[in-house]
């Protein structure tokens, strides 16, 4: 037990937490977005697989990280368009418009990458991201190390929180886009454009999903492997609802995640001799059990999964 | 662009949906194979003659069907009830689990008890899983969809410490348990082929599935809290009964899925025991209206899709994988064709 009691062990293990929160961070403020415009994005899965497999390709062509990131947020946007013409536009069932994008993109991903890259016995890797230590506060002892020397994408995610809590709660296009979520009737007689609205945060949720697959193929890892998201998409989506449609919350929700899933490689690379699958097991089983304790009070945007058409008020 | 109601369509055109669905999927698919650089008259040739021109490749589809239809019912039976089954993948490994353990720890009893217990542990395993969600979601109000994929990922882990502990075979550092007892595997049907029972029992499982859903009450119930659950337990039927109900049968399908897998194709538990069957089982669900002869019938489509890829991706060298979007594209392609079905489309500048 002594080991675990270290200095070096918490350090390591605070790095490892903010490592694994961040993809999932990326996805649980890209889906709040859709979410509270409205519309429920089960595409996120298969979003960030392909965001993961579009930045890993594209920085391997070129060579560069932060076009591979952008490349990611891009094919984020794409898909999420298309998710738009389907639930909003044409008004299709969001859950299997959703699952129809993340099974299309899962393989989309597969089949693009296996055409470039062919079948190699060892798969190609990148020079990932590199940890960027921020000056004085990195120098603090434990949190230090594990917060403020990071990659820059994790001060993104980090950043991204508040700024995505004041989009909504403190600017009119919050106010539009949560009024669009709870009641499109009456956002529409005020005159905002409700599908548009929900289109917007559907493509700037799809952004982040996608930057938050390629901080996977690019910083986590340095390849791409098919089934590198892992259901993070699907976590992030619980996140959301153990959030309760809150980005602080919602963060908190995935810095848990991400605690549980680095204790489980730390106390696996300790040789604890408990098989490391029941480990792996313990992120996803605590996922459950939170929903339990909070989806009796979870509070959903009224209007999530309804399609709106003038025509069909009430 | 507007999108308002039409008036309902004949029923013929209804039954034409799903073909219509197919046949657009099949030519979009010529975008991938142009991708990948396939030539096209070659591409589907070798994909319809991969999967059906020989009596092997005919049965072999047959074969990879069965799985399908078992996830396929399994999904449509649940999506009916508006239980959001997103879990056939994982209570299909709970099946396979349950059926390898019985297999492999066979009891000296005749064949055909031995047989009934297998199956009978797969559809149980499947079914309590199922079971899981479908008691938080009526107990609890958790999120169906969110609790049935991540206990896919539960079960697939499970699976893993299964097979590299106490399911492992002995000697062996593979993940990979020891062989099922031969009196436990599905026999073989006809000689020169793959075909076994598992196939007929989907075939049953289509029967029993239409029977349930529309000649008992319980069918009927299913149906009811489906449309509208607020109705019908004003109709005085007890909802949470149903979707449990529903999800054990669902979960049960999807669990035989994965006992055919083990005593009649690999006769192994594998951590590749099923490379997403469940979840196809979606589109395929999807694809056939949730009807269970609708069902079978998509089912076989895309095994034609799967088996008939591995031919064409020897022939002309486009990826497997182009399997996989195919049955994204038809998923996408059926909703499409099933909204203007019921409404009318009409694209106006505004």
């Amino acid at each position: 037990m002594e080991q675990v009691m270290t200095t070096a062990f918490v350090t390591g293990l605070l790095a490892a937490m903010m490592r694994m929160a961040t993809p999932i961070i990326f996805g649980t403020l890209g889906e709040i977005l859709c979410e509270r415009a409205g519309v429920l994005n089960l595409g996120i899965e298969g979003i960030m697989l392909m965001g993961a497999m579009t930045g890993f390709l594209t920085t391997l062509t070129t060579g560069s990280l932060w076009l591979g990131v952008a490349a990611a947020a891009l094919v984020g946007v794409l898909l999420s368009l298309f998710m738009a013409f389907l639930a909003v536009y044409l008004g299709l069932s969001q859950h299997v418009s959703g699952l129809g994008i993340t099974l299309f993109s899962t393989g989309l991903a597969m089949f693009i990458y296996r055409l470039a890259v062919g079948s190699p016995v060892n798969p190609p890797t990148v020079r990932p991201f590199t940890q960027t230590a921020i000056p004085f506060l990195s120098g603090i002892p434990i949190l230090g190390t594990a917060l403020f020397n990071q990659y820059v994408l994790v001060y993104i995610a980090l950043l991204l929180v508040p700024l995505v809590w004041i989009l909504l709660y403190r600017t009119s296009w919050g106010l539009a886009i949560r009024t669009v979520g709870e009641n499109p009737f009456a956002a529409d007689t005020v005159g905002i454009d409700v599908n548009l609205t929900r289109t917007l945060c559907l493509a700037a949720g799809g952004a982040l999903m996608g930057v938050g697959g390629a901080f996977l193929t690019l910083a986590h890892q340095n390849m791409f492997l098919i089934d590198v998201v892992g259901g993070r998409g699907w976590i992030a989506v619980a996140m959301v609802i153990f959030g309760n449609w809150d980005p602080a919350k919602g963060m908190a929700g995935a810095m848990i995640f991400g605690f549980l899933d680095a204790l489980q490689l730390r106390l696996q690379g300790l040789g604890f001799n408990i098989p490391f699958h029941l480990f792996l097991i313990i992120p996803y089983l605590m996922t459950v059990v939170a929903l339990v304790g909070v989806s009796r009070r979870a509070a959903a945007p009224a209007g999530l999964l309804k399609p709106y058409r003038r025509e069909e008020k009430g | 662009m507007i999108v308002s109601k039409r008036a309902p369509l004949p029923g013929w055109i209804q039954l034409l949906v799903p073909v219509g669905a197919v046949l657009a999927t099949l030519v979009l698919s010529a975008i991938p194979i142009l991708i990948a650089g396939g030539d096209l008259w070659l591409s589907y040739v070798s994909l319809f003659r991969g999967a059906l021109g020989t009596r092997y490749n005919f049965l072999e589809t047959c074969v990879k069907a069965a799985p399908l239809t078992f996830t396929g019912l399994a999904v449509a039976f649940a999506f009916r009830a508006k239980f959001w089954n997103i879990g056939a993948e994982g209570q299909l490994l709970a099946g396979a689990i349950a059926a390898a353990w019985v297999g492999i720890y066979a009891p000296p009893l005749p064949k055909a008890v031995v047989l009934l217990l297998v199956c009978a542990a797969g559809f149980l395993a499947g079914g309590a899983w199922a079971t899981i969600p479908a008691l938080l979601k009526t107990k609890y109000r958790v999120d169906d969809v969110v609790t049935t994929l991540l206990l896919n990922y539960v079960m697939w882990h499970l699976m893993g410490y299964l097979l590299f502990g106490p399911l492992q075979m002995p000697g062996s550092s593979w993940p990979r348990s020891p062989a099922v007892a031969e009196i436990a595997r599905f026999p073989v049907l006809l000689i020169r082929s793959r075909f076994h029972l598992g196939i007929v029992l989907a075939l049953v499982a289509v029967l029993v599935v239409w029977f349930v859903n529309s000649k008992t009450v319980f069918g009927y119930q299913s149906r009811a809290v489906g449309v509208n659950p607020r109705a019908a337990a004003f109709g005085g039927i007890d909802v949470n009964a149903v979707v449990m109900k529903t999800a054990l049968l669902s979960g049960g399908l999807a669990g035989l899925a994965g006992v055919g897998e083990v005593v009649a194709i690999h006769f192994h538990l594998l951590m590749d025991i099923s490379p997403g069957f469940g979840y196809s089982g979606i589109v395929i669900a999807m694809l056939g209206r949730l009807h269970p002869v609708g069902t079978v019938l998509s089912a076989f489509f895309f095994s034609v899709i799967i088996v008939g890829a591995q031919s064409m991706s020897r022939l002309t060298g486009v990826p497997t994988y182009i399997a996989e979007v195919i049955q994204g594209m038809a998923l996408i392609v059926m909703l499409i064709a099933l909204l203007l079905t019921e409404y009318r489309v009409k694209a106006v500048r505004d």
